[in-house]
């Protein structure tokens, strides 16, 4: 495993940008910003006309690294250390789990939190439980 | 002009993605690694995001739902259900599973993609197929007798 330095302000700024475009979005189109959701909805079947949206939405989200190694001529670390064999696993599970579960960390940890839902709630607990456990399984069992 | 607008709040969804840490696996790992706590390696920026992103949240979704309307559209969209049914645990236990294993949630993922990470593109397309075959299984009429369909939104 690789160690990363706890960064409480710049996670907070950050996190506080994510805030933002969760209520820049409720305010434009009415709707929350639940990146599975509107990752799901770029493939069919097709049950409303947020398409051109959801696809402008997820291009910005690539888009955000482009513009910071525009500007800043550089990138902060990302580092991947999972094999393409746990890369697609749990890429599978992710989806999955995600749109079974109506939600993820944004539409559920973030909007559903803020809107005192309690079915985000459940849902908040029971991801963060369920990852914990299954990093403590892949690192700590020996 | 709600599109270019979308796309703008995309991309500062993903710069807090990036300047929060979030983008960066290795960092969501060892949040989630609470076994790591008595070695001193547990990185606890992630509730930072966390508390950040709801304060914002809370306080802005305050003000706007006040609103008659949202800019673009005739009416808010907002989840109705306050039912604790077996897929709002079922689903957030496997998403979590994949979560802790590649250290990868659906918008860190698809902004991963703009590092131009080869490891990220297996994860994206991997993650949409997951996705594509949940609403697939959703909508099998067998299925459909019993429970609804959720809406992609619906949280």
């Amino acid at each position: 495993m690789v160690s990363t330095s706890f960064t409480p302000i710049a996670s907070l700024v950050g996190g506080a940008l994510i805030g933002l475009a969760a209520v820049l979005l409720m305010w434009a189109t009415g709707r929350i910003a639940g990146v599975s959701g509107i990752a799901a909805g770029l493939f069919p079947p097709y049950e409303d006309r947020q398409f051109p949206g959801r696809v402008a939405f997820v291009a910005g989200l690539v888009a955000a690294p482009l513009l910071v190694r525009f500007v800043t001529g550089s990138l902060p670390a990302q580092t991947i250390e999972a094999s393409p064999a746990i890369l697609i696993v749990g890429g599978l599970l992710t989806g999955f789990g995600s749109v079974w579960g109506s939600g993820c960390t944004s539409g559920h940890g973030v909007c559903g939190l803020s809107r005192l839902s309690a079915r985000s709630l459940v849902a908040t607990i029971t991801f963060m439980a369920a990852g914990m456990a299954t990093v403590l399984v892949m690192r700590h069992w020996n | 002009m709600a599109i270019p607008f979308q796309f703008l709040i995309g991309l500062i969804f993903g710069l807090g993605l990036i300047v929060s840490g979030m983008s960066n696996p290795a960092k969501v790992l060892n949040f989630l690694d609470v076994g790591g706590i008595p070695a001193g390696t547990w990185d606890a920026s992630l509730a930072f995001v966390m508390a950040g992103a709801v304060a914002v949240t809370f306080t802005g979704f305050k003000r706007v739902l006040k609103l008659a309307r949202p800019y673009f559209a005739e009416r808010f969209y907002l989840p109705t259900r306050s039912d604790i049914d077996p897929r709002i645990i079922a689903g957030p236990a496997i998403f979590g599973v994949g979560w802790g294993l590649a250290g990868f949630c659906p918008g860190p993922a698809l902004t991963a993609l703009g590092f131009g990470s080869v490891s990220a593109v297996i994860f994206v397309a991997s993650m949409s197929a997951g996705m594509v075959l949940a609403r697939f299984i959703a909508h099998l009429p067998s299925l459909t007798r019993f429970v609804t369909p959720a809406d992609p939104l619906d949280t």
